[in-house]
Order: C-alpha cells, then structure tokens, then sequence
C-alpha cells in the first residue's frame, strides 16, 4: 500500500518536475565562451545579473573558436544561442555568413567606438597585448617598446610571441619604425621581413594564454608580448614581472548569435544587457580587462584607483594602437597559411 | 580436428562431410560474432575515411578539382612538414629500438614475480593521459627544470640548455610515449623463444656472444620489427606533444591538418594531407609487412 502511494507520488512529483523544466526551457539560452577565469569573469559580470535582468537562465558551454561555431552552422546543429569569438574571427565569420544579423534597436550601440560592432557581431571587452619583461633580468634598464624586443644585443634573453600572424606582423611594422595610426593596410612583406629578424631570438611560440603565464612563473622566457591579464596573473602568482601599455596592441572579443539561432530575440536582449554601461563596468572587479563600452566610465561604478591599470581606461587607450579586425577578417585565412609556411621553414 | 567436431563427438563418425559442415557453423557464428565490430569499423573508419577521400577532390568552389593536391607539391613548406614528420617519426623509433630492446631483453632474463613489476613499470605509463605525461616533460625540462638545474649543480654545463620548446623537446618526450609500444611485442617475441635452442648452441661450443647473434637476435627480430613498425606509423600521426614540447618550431602533418581545419578554414586542404598521410602509413606498413614474410622463409626453425 505504501508502496504504491510512494510510486504514485514520486509520478506525480517527477511529471510536476518535467512540466517545470519544460516551461523553464522556454526561457533559457546558450551561451559559449573560452571557459577558465575569462568565463568566470563573464558569468559574474555579464551572464548572472543579466539572467537576473531578463528572468531567464543562461546556460553555459565553452568553446575553442570559431571553428566550433562554422560546424554548427553548416551542419545546421545550431545549439548556441550567443557566443563569445576573437575579433578577427567575427570579422571572418560574418564574412562566411555565420551570424545573424544584429538588432541595434534592441541593443544599444551608443557607447561603442567605431570597430567595435558591426551588423553581425558587437564587442564584449577589450583586451590589451602588452610588453612584459623578466625584472629580475633586466633591472633598472627595462625593454621599453618593440623596437627593443626586436633588439637582441642591447637586449640579450629568451622572448616569446604569439604563434599567430594577427599581433605579432603588427608588432614588427612598429619595431622597423611604423606609426602606430599608420599600421593598417598592412605591409605585409615588410612585416615578415622584419619577422625573420627576430625568429632566430624567439624560444617560444606560445598558443595559449595559460601557458604565457606559466612561461613568466617558470622564468622559461625574459620579453614576452602577451595579455595583459595573463601579465598580471603571473605577478599575482610572484612572479617578478612587469609591463607597459606603451606600444601595447587594443584588441577585443566580440559576441554572435550563430546563424540559425531558435531563440535569436531572446538572445539579441541578453546581448543588450551583457553591452550595456551598467554590466560592462562591472567587468574590472572580476578580470583585468576595461569595458568595450565607454559609457560604463560614466556609471560611477569603476573605482577610480583601477584606472591607472585599466586597458581600456582613457590615458591607456591613447599609449596603444587598437587592432583592426575588419581588416584581419579579409586577409586572415591567407595570412595564417603563410604564417605557417614562415615558421617551418628553417 | 576443429574444437566443435571434438565437442560434438562427431570423431566417430569421422565422415568428411560432417566436419565440413562443423566447420562452415562455426565459421558462420564467428563471423555472426564479429559482425558488430565490422559494422562499428564501417562507421566510424570507412565511412569517414572515404568522404576524408572525396573532400579531398573538391576544390574551394566545389567543383571537382586535383588543387588540394596541386597545392602540397607547390607550397613547399608541405615537403618539409613531410620531412620533419618523418624524420621525426624514424629518430624516434630508433630510439625507441636502442632503449627497448636491452629493456626487453632484461626483463627476460628476470626472475617471474620481478618481471610482473617490471612490466607494470611499463605499462604504468599507459594510465596517465598522454597530456599529464606531456606536461610532466615541461617541468623536467624547461630552462629551470629538474635536469637543467641538476645539471648545472653538477657543473657540467653552465648555462641552462634549451631542451625544451624545440626538436629535441619533442623527440625526447614522445621517445618515453612510444616505448612501451615497442618493448610489449618485443617482449612476447623473446619470450617464445624455445630456450633448448640456445642451450643446444651452448651445447656445440657457442659462447654467449654468439649465442646471441646467432639463435636469440634473429628469433626475436619479428617482435622488434612488429614493435618499431607500431611505434614508426603511431609517430607520423602525432599532434599533442609536438604541439606542446616544439614550442611553435617542430610542425608535423597533423597539425597542419588541424589548422587547415580549424584556421585556414580548407577541409579540402585538410583532406589532402590525410590522405597522403594515410596512403604513405599504409605503403610502409606493406613494406615492413613484405620484409617480414620475405624474411620469415630464411628464417631458423621456429613453429
């Protein structure tokens, strides 16, 4: 008797359960970013007050770039709603036609600078690529800008640069003496020139952010161009480091809702909130980033003693140059092969 | 006599016909057995490996078109992927043969319960993912890693040695990956050796020296070919390590297929290079397989 009461009740409860999870999924989108502290940051700056906003659960995965987001999309298996990319890979992949086209109407584009949005995709945060040194190296006279890394007899020790031909070509046109407004349009040639200069100096290409911190911690490397919340990391973690804005490369990740999105309006609100000033300043109390979105300098909720290490703080912005995706968008696929083919000849 | 003629007692009868039809059962529901792992290979390798195929024919605006192919032959930067990947891959199992086969040889020589250790000392390895085995050679090796520090303590060198993120790197840490891939069939080989052989040998006056070169080298050559046949091809394929110990400097196939994937973004490219991979594995493959029948006729008696 017992028994079949339980039964009928744990029925009951599970069916009650299933209904809920049934109408909750109604209200719910997907979310992927890099995962790790970049994701943490973004759950606790971006995903939860915004879910909170929207009344609404954000569910989570992680990606590895944009080449999870094109097998989505053409292979019609869509079971994202936004995702998180680098800023050339939304430049490139809104030039394939992943993504859906954005609704401004709904997002609010007011505090962004021109590149940091376009119809297919709007910035989440800038990051920086900056110049950090070994300081128990180099002392009291540091590597001051690309021109010294690039210079290995006044400069002699280990470096390291990103094993990928968006930064590292840009660096190399201002190490031979470009100004950095004058960049872009890249002269290629000129970059991988300057490149092969350095390559012999070069101890390690490095692939992933986690790894340029552990180079720092394990003194695998004196001069490196790395993130600079990797930099901070490994002076966090005692390393004995230190780094510049000087010179340093603005970069930013950017939002999408691949193309074939079944929930592409709740997504496009989600993506107001997480651009919004309000969210967007919230981002220095979780990760050493600025907000992509200027206004949330307005809101009053940046404390003004993060400023001075903030990326994207005025007196910062003006140090560095900012990297042009658009640009990247159209010559990265070409330019990566070649990149390639440059690091394996010998 | 097959075992099911045995086990249905149909030896008396001992008619030819019986057996045959015995034979062809049990032929049958083996075959019925296997079936799911046929069907399993016809999915996840065949099919895959042939639509790998067709991609590879068809170029960047769909059409049918060899450029997949044309474009390893110009870019020479794909002849020296190929190089690098068989240099590697051949350094690695000569290594891996100079370590192994004293190792195994060892372990013969052993008395039982000590060769059940050391064969967990080999195995042990196959436990730990690859990526933990990896990363463990960073720490040894990097620039104020185990060796170089002990080194330096010692005085032998006085400056750190660049052993990591680099050739060297790579080769050393898919050297320890490999091994047990060789010394295992290596190991069986000299096991089987029929042990009167040698003492027969002893018995007409051979010392141990070539005792060894004459009756336990040539007996244990199958395994050793079979072993650095495994380690050579498992090499070519290889992605993780030299990804993570090359430090940017040491590309094999692999990797350029997962960029051609993942970056450029060119499944035909991709496709290509799989290919050629795979057609090259299988042609040394059927080398090391014609050298072991050709040399299986000379060989001393062994059933």
């Amino acid at each position: 008797m017992f028994t079949r009461k339980f039964f009928a009740l744990a029925l009951l409860t599970s069916s009650a359960l299933l209904g809920a999870g049934a109408a909750h999924a109604e209200e719910s989108i997907t979310v992927a970013s890099w995962g790790g502290v970049y994701q943490d940051a973004e759950r606790a700056a971006f995903f939860e007050p915004a879910a909170k906003a929207l009344g609404i659960t954000i569910k989570e995965e992680t990606l590895s770039g944009i080449v999870d987001v094109r097998l989505q999309v053409q292979s019609g298996a869509v079971t994202w709603d936004i995702a998180e990319l680098g800023s050339s890979d939304c430049a490139q992949g809104a030039k394939e036609g992943l993504f859906e086209t954005l609704d401004f109407t709904v997002i609010n584009k007011d505090g962004f600078v021109p590149g940091s949005f376009s119809d297919h995709w709007v910035g989440s945060m800038f990051y920086s690529v900056v110049l950090a040194w070994n300081k128990a190296k180099y002392g009291a006279n540091p590597p001051k800008n690309w021109a010294d890394f690039w210079n290995v007899e006044k400069f002699p020790g280990t470096r390291s640069l990103h094993n990928s031909p968006g930064g590292p070509l840009e660096l190399a046109l201002i190490a031979d003496g470009v100004e950095k407004d004058k960049i872009y349009p890249l002269d290629v040639d000129r970059a991988f020139k300057k490149m092969e200069e350095i390559k012999p100096a070069i101890t390690v290409w490095w692939t992933s952010g986690a790894q340029t911190t552990q180079l720092l911690k394990d003194r695998e490397v004196d001069m490196i161009a790395i993130w600079v919340s990797r930099a901070i990391a490994a002076q966090k973690a005692g390393a004995e480091v230190d780094f510049t804005f000087d010179q340093g490369e603005l970069d930013y990740g950017c939002f999408v809702i691949p193309k074939g999105s079944k929930k592409k309006d709740l997504a496009m609100k989600a993506l107001a909130q997480f651009t919004s000033p309000e969210l967007q300043a919230n981002i220095p109390q979780h990760i050493d980033y600025g907000p992509i979105n200027i206004k949330a300098f307005d809101t009053g909720k940046i404390p003004p003693e993060k400023l001075p290490g903030l990326n994207s703080s005025p007196e910062n912005t003006d140090k560095q140059f900012v990297y042009d995706a658009i640009w990247w968008g159209d010559h990265g696929g070409e330019l990566q092969e070649r990149w390639d083919d440059f690091l394996t000849q010998k | 006599m097959t075992a099911a003629s045995y086990f249905t007692g149909s030896d008396e009868a001992g008619s030819a016909a019986t057996l045959k039809d015995d034979e062809r059962r049990e032929r049958l529901a083996i075959a019925g057995l296997s079936l799911p792992a046929l069907l399993l290979v016809a999915v996840c390798l065949i099919i895959p490996v042939g639509s790998l195929l067709a991609l590879s024919f068809i170029g960047a605006q769909g059409n049918l078109s060899l450029e997949n192919y044309q474009r390893l032959i110009d870019n020479k930067a794909y002849l020296a992927i190929f190089l690098t990947t068989f240099e590697i891959s051949a350094v690695i199992t000569l290594i891996c043969m100079l370590l192994g086969y004293p190792l195994a040889y060892f372990i013969t020589l052993l008395p039982p319960r000590a060769v059940g250790f050391a064969m967990l000392a080999i195995i042990l390895p196959f436990w730990t993912s690859l990526l933990v085995r990896t990363y463990a050679w960073m720490v040894l090796l990097q620039k104020q890693g185990l060796v170089n520090s002990t080194l330096l303590k010692l005085g032998v060198i006085d400056e750190p040695i660049a052993l990591l993120h680099n050739y060297a790197g790579t080769v050393i840490g898919m050297s320890h990956i490999m091994l047990p891939f060789l010394v295992l069939p290596l190991y069986g080989a000299m096991k089987a050796i029929d042990h009167d052989l040698i003492r027969a040998a002893a018995n007409l006056g051979a010392g141990p020296i070539v005792r060894f070169w004459t009756v336990s080298f040539p007996l244990s050559l199958p395994g050793l070919g079979a072993g650095a046949l495994i380690v050579f091809v498992l090499s070519l394929g290889f992605y993780v390590t030299p990804a993570l110990l090359g430090g940017g400097k040491v590309t094999m196939v692999a990797m350029r297929i997962q960029k051609s994937v993942a970056l450029y973004p060119n499944w035909g490219a991709a496709s290509a290079l799989a290919v050629v991979l795979l057609v090259v594995t299988a042609l040394v493959l059927l080398l090391g397989l014609w050298i072991w029948r050709r040399n299986r006729g000379n060989r001393p008696v062994m059933s």
